[in-house]
């Protein structure tokens, strides 16, 4: 259940409320988001569409805790982060947030294996189980293998699985997603979309994206449009055909 | 250890600009080891010197002589253990380039005054018994190829005239650091043969009982020839090789000159590659940082980076500089100690280290000081 009215039960996975983010450019204040609400409940497939500048994309800085707001507060799983100092917020990125980027964003020295297991060396793991975690999270995009090929190796979408297969290894609280398909082409596409549906459908992962592309938001359950940062409008798209 | 495949990776990431950057390293401390090696030979007559050895010299110059008489008087003086006496030589082997020091010693104390210096029994009771005889260190013999029993002609220059000496021993030293060029004969044929000067003798050699009695006795040895025809001026063994390595001029000024423009130009290349490496990386560190890996995790990443390639490029070139010093002294003689010491590697490594800190720490920071946001422009 997604709400954009500030009504949540409380019981909400990620709550922002009154969110806003003022940039100064200048002498000139830039008001991004003005008093957002958000309530997104666990295992919410989300998509957040709009036209560039409209907020989208600091909307998920905000919620992933890559920045912080300058007002109102954003919740996730009963912690507060708004006011967490830059290290927690680190650490709780960590172990909350799992990052899917348009660009793929992987380390070109290092090989799918090695890539997606840069989250877990930051836990207790050891090396065994660290290998055990990243070959389950590589069999699940389907890309087992793959695991000794380095990215210059792989195509866009193989990349992009290993991307998200970074982003679930640690088992985050939520995915956030910016622009996933934006940089494939159309069946690619398809397929990283077929694999965020299959991970919220079939293991329970709450995913938040930002898309330009109507067919991709068309996956999600919700899609909410993002226009001069306010939420004006909240669709159900659940059961919704995504090539309809 | 986990993350060391970070670093090796990333140092892997530009094969060439690393070789680089390690050769630059590598350079810089192949000069600094030759440079300390150079150093050091200047000042390892100093370092070895015996603390419970004095020099007696003649107060008006080096090369003025003193009587053999003084040998006795000295010896009387309470706290004085022992006393002998040498004479510089400078005679020339076969060619001026040739250049190795030549003592006429005094056959009778010479031996007991050095410890740190070895001569078989037998070979030194050979030299005893041979007039032209000559007890030569085993760095010059191996330099000329000479074995016991050679006749070696020498050219005399303060004292004129063909001179041979039969090689009887060969002395060795205790330390590494010990200088075995020297060329040892005695001083009772360089005074019977030499036509001016005899009776008297270069310099004398004292040993005594308590080293840190040293100050008194340099005052008494001095004032016992006071207002002689021949006054004394002495010092301590340290101080006399200190004298030698000042009149060379200000050699360590003169390393730490180069040395000091070497490294700070390596600090200055070293800092500017990294910077452009980090700036190259901006985003992927971006991505670290998003996923959880703190600030301090990119600042160690960097500066770890930088400072093994200045271990490697450092132990490269100490490496160099050791293997080149192992073929001995490159003048031909006036760098009898010319080595490279373990001190001087560890100092050079951490030089070297230092530099690689030093040339990291900026681009570091500025990787720990990313905003994660900023970099990425988007997540």
């Amino acid at each position: 259940m997604v709400r954009i009215d500030g009504r949540g039960d409380g019981n909400s996975l990620i709550r922002a409320r009154k969110l806003g983010k003022t940039y100064r450019r200048g002498g000139e204040e830039i008001h991004v988001l003005q008093g957002l609400d958000l309530d997104v409940d666990a295992g919410d497939f989300v998509a957040f569409m709009g036209p560039s500048g409209s907020g989208k994309t600091t909307l998920l800085n905000l919620l992933g805790g890559l920045d912080v707001p300058s007002t109102g507060s954003v919740t996730v799983a009963g912690d507060e982060i708004t006011h967490m100092s830059a290290s927690k917020l680190t650490a709780w990125r960590a172990r909350h947030v799992g990052f899917v980027f348009q660009m793929y964003n992987l380390i070109p020295v290092l090989t799918a294996f090695q890539n997606v297991e840069l989250p877990l060396l930051l836990t207790s793991l050891s090396k065994a189980e660290r290998r055990r975690h990243v070959e389950t999270a590589l069999e699940v995009v389907g890309l087992g293998d793959r695991m000794r090929h380095y990215p210059r190796q792989l195509s866009g979408g193989q990349e992009q699985r290993v991307g998200i297969a970074r982003a679930i290894v640690a088992d985050p609280t939520f995915l956030l997603c910016d622009e996933p398909t934006g940089d494939l082409d159309r069946k690619s596409a398809d397929e990283i979309l077929d694999l965020l549906d299959r991970l919220v459908r079939d293991h329970g992962k709450t995913a938040l994206m930002v898309t330009h592309d109507p067919l991709a938001a068309a996956r999600a359950r919700i899609v909410l449009h993002l226009e001069k940062g306010v939420l004006v409008e909240a669709a159900a798209a659940a059961d919704r055909d995504p090539r309809g | 250890m986990k993350y060391l495949h970070l670093v090796v990776r990333n140092l892997f990431r530009k094969k060439t600009r690393t070789a680089l950057t390690a050769g630059s390293f590598a350079v810089a401390l192949f000069l600094f080891g030759i440079l300390a090696a150079v150093d050091g030979a200047f000042k390892q007559g100093v370092d070895v010197a015996g603390v419970d050895r004095l020099v007696v010299l003649n107060r008006v110059s080096i090369i003025q002589p003193l009587p053999l008489s003084y040998r006795d008087r000295i010896a009387r003086i309470p706290g004085v253990t022992g006393v002998t006496f040498a004479n510089w030589f400078g005679g020339v082997y076969q060619d001026e380039r040739n250049f190795f020091p030549q003592f006429a010693i005094d056959r009778d104390k010479y031996r007991e005054m050095y410890p740190e210096f070895i001569v078989p029994d037998d070979q030194w009771q050979a030299f005893l018994t041979d007039k032209e005889g000559a007890i030569v260190g085993e760095a010059l013999m191996e330099r000329f190829n000479w074995k016991v029993g050679d006749r070696i002609p020498v050219k005399g220059t303060i004292f004129p005239g063909n001179w041979e000496f039969n090689i009887r021993g060969v002395y060795k030293g205790r330390r590494v650091q010990d200088d075995t060029t020297q060329f040892w004969f005695r001083w009772d044929y360089l005074d019977e043969r030499k036509s001016f000067t005899k009776g008297l003798v270069g310099w004398y050699v004292i040993r005594i009982a308590n080293p840190d009695d040293a100050v008194r006795l340099v005052k008494v040895i001095d004032e016992q020839f006071t207002n002689s025809p021949t006054e004394t001026k002495t010092d301590t063994e340290k101080a006399f090789a200190a004298s030698f390595v000042k009149q060379m001029g200000n050699i360590q000024l003169l390393i730490m000159s180069v040395g000091s423009v070497v490294f700070f130009t390596l600090l200055l290349v070293t800092g500017n590659t990294m910077a452009i490496a980090v700036r190259e990386r901006t985003r992927e560190l971006a991505v670290l940082k998003a996923v959880g890996f703190k600030d301090g995790f990119v600042l160690a990443l960097v500066i770890a980076e930088t400072m093994a390639v200045a271990a490697v490029g450092g132990a490269v070139g100490l490496g160099l500089a050791k293997l080149f010093t192992l073929r001995g002294d490159p003048t031909g003689g006036l760098l009898p100690f010319f080595y490279v010491s373990p001190r001087s590697i560890a100092t050079g490594l951490g030089l070297a280290l230092a530099v690689g800190f030093a040339a990291g720490i900026l681009p570091a920071l500025a990787a720990s000081r990313l905003r994660v946001v900023d970099a990425l422009r988007r997540i």
